[in-house]
This record gives structure tokens, C-alpha cells and sequence, in this order.
């Protein structure tokens, strides 16, 4: 097995030839901030919140999706990217309704934690307010597209994991919006098999449990493993 | 089919050819101003008088000076007639006959917007019927690619690239040769070649009159392309917005596997080479290559993080070549004049010519061709005749990806570095010339209500900051925003730039960033003045960029 050295915030690691470099930079207790990464899903690099600067090179790369190679020196925290965090944080903020204190996520919310981890206390940008809808037509679960950050978590879990690809991404730009089946409600979309697995990869709470009331949201243990044995160990949270 | 046959099929062309030839331009933009009507009325006369043996009347492609037309060309001869309508056929199959004047003005073959231009890529536009694959073997078509198979070795092929110096004529300006050497070096037996033709910057049309023009000069280079790097399948992506390109390139393919020149066996050899065409549904963010193969796989058109690029992981996973246009439009004619010709033209840094489309505020407005190095002025003054009432105030280059180039940097050479020194690029070459009354903030605030629009929304920094950016400029040109927007719209440029996922979001704010940098006060003389002031204006300040 090839081994790779670098260097993550002055800090030696050793990884396997292949590993990203969030991988790697979990190897060396680095944390980097991410929204749209859930290991064990497929990768898409899209909220940019993982870019590293790596010496010699112009471009801030992902660590979701970039491989590490020998000799790499990488920054995590410089004050550009942290800059740059901060306002990518603030843009998804000001895009959508994301008022902790009414929604049932608050306290158990990725988009929260990395707020706070970013150190953003406010938007600077004015708020969109867009109407984009509630669907409660599901039997058990409802989908908020205000809350929704558009990270493709639960498309990606549907598809890669349960295998129903009930959701994907309709529309473009800031019209994007999260649809179920061919664009139909949730509830009349028959290959849903109502497992929940989107509820629990949903890193805010734009998708929960009917019946949650704010503060309720139940995060699940060891993320991944859980999504993917839930099944065979009976052990949803309905 | 062996280089006797296709010469005797060019032969045999050139006889059929009347002795005197009315080309009439009849594609899109043409088309617009009824030259399809022009055209039918030229052929109508033709029979009136009865001179169909000696005179044939030709639809060909572009001509480039658009602005005058409809076209009408009569060869041998200097006759070329501009802003032809239906009415004028008859006189001026009349005036080729001998009996009488047209009723419709010439253009001087002479001027300059001619005179400066060196055309490769459209050397056959305008003279050949695209729709006859006949009339393409007639200039030497199909020869090149017969050279490359009997000939060269594939590593021959690319070699000749390379050292022709040609980079891509997309924008990015990647040298070709060693992108086609990245994909022949991959492992791998199933490789593809696609054609990028999904051209949607405002204002530029260069791929779709090419793909209209001369289709056929596009398949020869895929299939070279796909010989060299060891692809045996190609793919044209073209916008379904040009439905007449794509007809064209249909008939093409047919016309081109019955020679037997596409299919399997190409040239009775044995590289077996199939293209397809695949018909973007108008995404501007599906030109990005990443995109493109997501759409062509008939995923999502969004684009995916590079590395790993599509030379390793393309097309289902496969090592994938992916040109422009133009691109492939070059390599017929390196292959058969040789990679030292092609890089005689034009400068050290960038080799041979470029197209660009030609718009905006300018008397002569179309497609041109010309020699890399050619300076901003030249083009925009000599050949495009300046501004019609009053002065150039700036040139803007690249499309929503580049930026705006000011009046005092006009002798700026067109070539990939020193457009990029002054903050704009080649992109895939659209040129839009603006007068004195152009706000310049307006133009920023058009091109990112366009990019705001077009992105694929799959990234935050370009999905949102575009929007915040927008909103940012309206507040400005509403006189609502201050200084604080000001830097704040500083800041997010930089931010969408450095940190968007494609190539799209990075470029984004670059007509803001170039807008800002060389017409600053333009956007401080709009901002709120502060109370304290008492209705007197302040100085306006710097914005350092």
C-alpha cells in the first residue's frame, strides 16, 4: 500500500495513496468546515466551504474531492479562507429562511454549527426572503424548501444508498429547488419507500419529522454506518 | 473510397460547376433578412434568361460582413452585392449576363474589413455549398484526413498539432497538441472526441457559423482528432437554439459515411470513426466541458470538481478529448499545409488566426478572421469603422467571462496573454464594441443578471453571490448604494471568483472587477452622497482594485 506524506496546518501526516485531503486532514486532527459532505456519499464539492490553499498552487481546492499527493503543504485556516467561509456562510444565509430559533434543527444543525464555527454573528448581505414552499404531503415526513441549502445530501442518499432516487434538483441558478419524483409531492411519489434516510443526511432542518416541534430534531449517531445498516438493524428513529 | 477516387469525385465537381457562380448567403443571419427569398428569386431569374448552363446560383454559408446583408457574390469577379432584397435578384442576374446594372450597392472587396483578415478556419465559408459534400472535396476536403490515416502515425499527428502552436480557440487558450497527447498517452481502448459546440455568449456567433458554413471541415478534424488520440467515437454538442447547424451537420454525416469517410473503415482503412450529434437544451453553463459531459450522458448539465479532467476521466469515465469549434475547424488545414505555415501566423505566444464576432456600436458589424496580434484598434477602428456617431469607450472581450477593455488601451494586441494582462481574455471570441453614452456599470449589471441566470446553481458562491452582486448593482444604478456596497461588492467578486466550482462562477465578476478598474468613477459618482455634504458634491475616490 503506497503511502502519501504532507503537511496539514504544519502538522506531519502519513495517508494512503488515494485519500482526500479532508481524509487526511481528519488523520491529523485538522477539522475543516463542510456542509454538502457526508462520508460515505459520493463527493460533489459544491458548497465550498472545505477549500484549502495549497502551496505552489493559485487555485483554493476543495478537500472533499481533491487526492493528496507527496509533499503537499496545505493551509486550512488562512485568513483568506476564512474570509471567504464566513461570506459563503452568509450568502446561504441571506438565501433562504434559516431562523434557528423557530426551526425544529436549532441546536442539532450542521448550517448552525458551521456558523458558529466560521464565527458568522450576522449577514451582511439583505435577506432574499423567497416563497418557495412547504410540502407536507408525505404520510410521516415534510420538506421545507426555505430551509433548504441545497447541498443534494438527501439526493444523493436516496440514490446511492436506499437505491429509490426519489429526489433531485430541478430548475437552475437561484430558482433551484429540491423536487421529489417528477416533480410531484412527496407523498404521491411511489417510489418512496419511507425510510427516512434523507430526514437523517438533511443537514438543517429542511427535512424532518411531522410532528417535530422546534429543538426535537433528532440527529443520528455515527452518520453513515447508521444510514446504511438502518435497515437490516430495524433501527429507525419514526 | 482511396485518395484516386476522391480526387476524381472533386474532378468531377469541378466540372459540373457552372463557369460563373452566384453565391447567395443563406444562413441564419442572412436568413433573418429573407435571403432565403433572395436566393429563390436568383434562381428564378436564372431561368428566365435562360443562362443555367453557364450561371449557378449557390447557398452558401457566412460571408461575414453581416451587418450589410443579405449577401450575394458573383464569381469570378469583385461582385459583391450588400442588402440585397428579393426585389434585386433579377437585376443583378441581369448585370451577370451583361444586360444592364443591379439595383442594389456593391461592398469593395478591398475594404478593410476584409482587407485585414486572414481566413483559415473560413477559408471555404461563403464559397462552398455546405450542404454538398462534393463541393468540400472540390477545395481539397477530406484530404487531410487521408494524409493523417495513410501517412502519419497517430503520434505524427499529434506532434504536427503541437508543433503548430494552436491552442484552444474555446477561450481557455490550453495548448491543443498537448492536450491531444495527454489523451493519447491514457490507457485505455474506448476513447472519445467531442466537439464543443455549445456557443452562448451575447454577441458572439463564430462556432454556429462555422458549424453552418463549412460542417464538414469540423468532421474531418473530429475524425483526425479521433485517429491521433485512438478515439473511435465522436460527439457534436450543439445548442438546440441552432437548429440550421444542426441540419447541416446531419446531412453532413450521412453525406460523408456514404463516401465511406466516417463510419467504420474510414478511407477503407482500418480506423472505424462514428459521430453523433447531441442537442444541449440552452444551458450556458453546459459549454463548460465537465457539464458538457454530464448533459451528454443525459445527467444534470452541472459541472464536476477538476481534476480528475476529462483527458483522464471524461465520457463515462473514459479519457475524453473535448475542442472547441474553431478548434477543429484548424486542423484539416495544419494537417494538409503543415504545423510551420500555421505557425507563421500570427505572434510567439499565440500561433495562427482567430475568429470573433464583431458587434455592438460599429458601422460594420460580422464575423472576421484575423491574424493573432492584430491590435484592438485595428479591428475595432480600421476594419469594424469606429463608432458611428462618436468615439470607442470601450471594447469588451470574451463574453460574461471577460472584461472591458478602455479606449486608451486599444492598441493592445489580440493575442491570449496581453488580453489577459489587461484583465479581459480571448474567450471563445466575441467583441462587442460600446460608444461614449455606454454606463459602463449598466453593462456589468447586464452581464451579471446574465451569469445569475445561467448558473446551474450547484455551488454557493455562484449560485448566491451572483444574485447578491445583481442586487448589489441595481441598488447602485437605483443611487442607493454607498461606499460600504461598494467594497462589499469588491469583496464578493473576488469571493465568487476564487471559490466557484467551474469556470462560469470564476469569471463571473470579471466584467465588475474590469469595469471597476478602469472606469471607477463611474460606479463612486452614483453613490448616495452623504448628508453631511449639504447637496455639494464630493470628490470622487479612487477605488483601488
Amino acid at each position: 500500500m503506497a503511502v502519501r506524506t504532507l503537511k496539514i496546518d504544519d502538522k506531519d501526516v502519513a495517508v494512503e495513496a488515494g485519500a482526500t485531503i479532508m481524509e487526511a486532514a481528519q488523520e491529523a486532527g485538522v477539522q475543516i468546515p463542510r456542509l454538502c459532505h457526508l462520508e460515505g456519499l459520493s463527493p460533489v464539492g459544491a458548497c465550498r466551504l472545505c477549500l484549502v490553499e495549497i502551496e505552489g498552487l493559485n487555485k483554493l481546492l476543495p478537500a472533499c474531492v481533491t487526492e493528496v499527493w507527496e509533499g503537499m503543504v496545505i493551509q486550512t485556516q488562512t485568513s483568506k479562507l476564512q474570509d471567504y467561509r464566513r461570506m459563503a456562510v452568509e450568502l446561504i444565509f441571506a438565501e433562504g429562511n434559516h431562523v434557528c430559533s423557530i426551526c425544529v434543527a436549532n441546536g442539532n444543525c450542521e448550517l448552525q454549527d458551521v456558523a458558529i464555527e466560521v464565527g458568522m454573528d450576522h449577514s451582511r448581505f439583505p435577506y432574499r426572503f423567497p416563497d418557495r414552499g412547504v410540502d407536507l404531503s408525505h404520510e410521516r415526513f415534510g420538506i421545507d424548501h426555505n430551509r433548504c441549502i441545497l447541498c443534494t445530501r438527501c439526493v444523493r442518499v436516496c440514490d446511492e444508498v436506499e437505491g429509490a432516487h426519489v429526489w433531485d434538483v430541478g430548475s437552475r441558478g437561484a430558482s433551484c429547488f429540491i423536487v421529489s419524483g417528477l416533480a410531484q409531492p412527496w407523498g404521491e411519489v411511489d417510489a418512496c419507500t419511507s425510510c427516512g434516510k434523507c430526514v437523517d443526511a438533511c443537514p438543517t432542518g429542511a427535512i424532518f419529522h411531522k410532528g417535530e416541534t422546534t429543538g426535537e430534531k433528532q440527529r443520528d449517531r455515527d452518520k453513515f454506518a447508521f444510514l446504511s445498516t438502518a435497515r437490516e438493524e430495524q433501527q429507525w428513529t419514526r | 473510397m482511396d485518395l484516386t477516387e476522391l480526387r476524381e469525385v472533386a474532378q468531377a465537381e469541378k466540372e459540373r460547376q457552372g463557369s460563373i457562380r452566384v453565391h447567395c448567403c443563406t444562413s441564419t443571419g442572412c436568413r433573418a433578412a429573407s435571403s432565403m427569398e433572395v436566393f429563390r428569386n436568383l434562381e428564378a431569374a436564372v431561368e428566365e434568361h435562360q443562362c443555367g448552363d453557364r450561371i449557378e446560383v449557390v447557398s452558401v454559408g457566412c460571408m461575414g460582413f453581416c451587418g450589410q446583408g443579405p449577401l450575394v457574390q458573383v464569381e469570378p469577379g469583385e461582385q459583391l452585392y450588400e442588402e440585397v432584397e428579393p426585389d434585386d435578384a433579377g437585376s443583378i442576374i441581369s448585370a451577370t449576363v451583361g444586360k444592364g446594372t443591379a439595383s442594389t450597392t456593391q461592398l469593395d472587396p478591398h475594404h478593410p474589413f476584409f482587407a485585414y483578415q486572414t481566413r483559415v478556419v473560413r477559408q471555404n465559408s461563403g464559397n462552398i455549398d455546405p450542404e454538398s459534400i462534393e463541393e468540400y472535396i472540390a477545395v481539397g476536403g477530406y484530404e487531410s484526413l487521408y494524409k493523417a490515416l495513410y501517412e502519419m502515425t497517430p503520434e505524427a499527428v499529434v506532434a504536427e498539432i503541437s508543433n503548430s502552436g494552436l491552442r484552444g480557440r474555446g477561450g481557455g487558450g490550453y495548448p491543443t497538441g498537448l492536450k491531444w497527447a495527454t489523451v493519447a498517452k491514457m490507457p485505455g481502448d474506448q476513447k472519445y472526441v467531442i466537439c464543443n459546440g455549445d456557443e452562448g455568449d451575447p454577441g458572439a456567433f463564430m462556432d454556429r457559423s462555422v458549424l453552418e458554413s463549412d460542417p464538414h471541415l469540423v468532421l474531418e478534424g473530429m475524425a483526425i482528432a479521433g485517429y491521433a488520440v485512438g478515439a473511435n467515437h465522436g460527439y457534436i454538442y450543439v445548442r438546440a437554439e441552432y437548429p440550421l447547424a444542426i441540419k447541416r451537420l446531419q446531412k453532413a454525416i450521412q453525406q460523408a459515411k456514404k463516401y465511406g469517410l466516417m463510419g467504420s473503415q474510414v478511407f477503407d482503412s482500418p480506423f472505424d470513426f462514428r459521430v453523433d450529434i447531441r442537442i444541449g437544451a440552452g444551458a450556458f453553463v453546459c459549454g463548460e466541458e465537465t457539464a458538457l459531459i454530464q448533459s451528454i450522458e443525459g445527467g444534470r448539465g452541472n459541472p464536476v470538481p477538476r481534476p480528475p479532467y476529462p483527458a483522464e476521466k471524461g465520457l463515462y469515465n473514459s479519457p475524453t478529448l473535448i475542442n472547441n469549434v474553431e478548434t477543429l475547424a484548424n486542423i484539416a488545414h495544419i494537417i494538409r499545409e503543415g504545423a510551420d505555415w500555421y505557425a507563421s501566423i500570427g505572434t510567439e505566444d499565440s500561433k495562427g488566426t482567430k475568429v470573433f464576432a464583431l458587434t455592438g456600436n460599429i458601422r460594420n458589424n460580422g464575423l472576421i478572421e484575423v491574424p493573432m496580434g492584430i491590435t484592438l484598434r485595428q479591428i475595432v477602428e480600421d476594419m469594424g469603422g469606429g463608432v458611428p456617431d462618436g468615439e470607442v469607450k470601450a471594447v469588451q472581450t470574451g463574453g460574461p467571462s471577460g472584461g472591458c477593455i478602455p479606449k486608451q488601451l486599444l492598441d493592445t494586441p489580440v493575442d491570449y496573454k496581453s488580453l489577459r494582462e489587461v484583465g479581459s481574455m480571448m474567450g471563445s471570441g466575441g467583441m462587442v464594441v460600446m460608444d461614449q453614452d455606454t454606463s459602463m456599470v449598466e453593462i456589468a449589471h447586464f452581464y451579471m443578471e446574465f451569469c445569475r441566470g445561467e448558473t446551474c446553481g450547484k455551488c454557493v458562491p455562484c449560485r448566491t453571490g451572483t444574485v447578491q452582486l445583481y442586487g448589489l448593482l441595481t441598488k447602485l444604478l437605483k443611487g442607493q448604494a454607498t461606499e460600504a456596497d461598494l467594497e462589499q461588492m469588491k469583496a464578493l467578486s473576488y469571493m465568487v471568483k476564487d471559490t466557484s466550482l467551474c469556470g462560469l462562477g470564476q469569471t463571473a465578476p470579471n466584467p465588475v472587477l474590469s469595469t471597476l478598474r478602469y472606469f471607477p468613477e463611474e460606479y463612486t459618482s452614483l453613490l448616495v452622497k452623504p448628508a453631511y455634504l449639504n447637496g455639494k458634491t464630493a470628490e470622487p475616490k479612487p477605488v483601488s482594485v
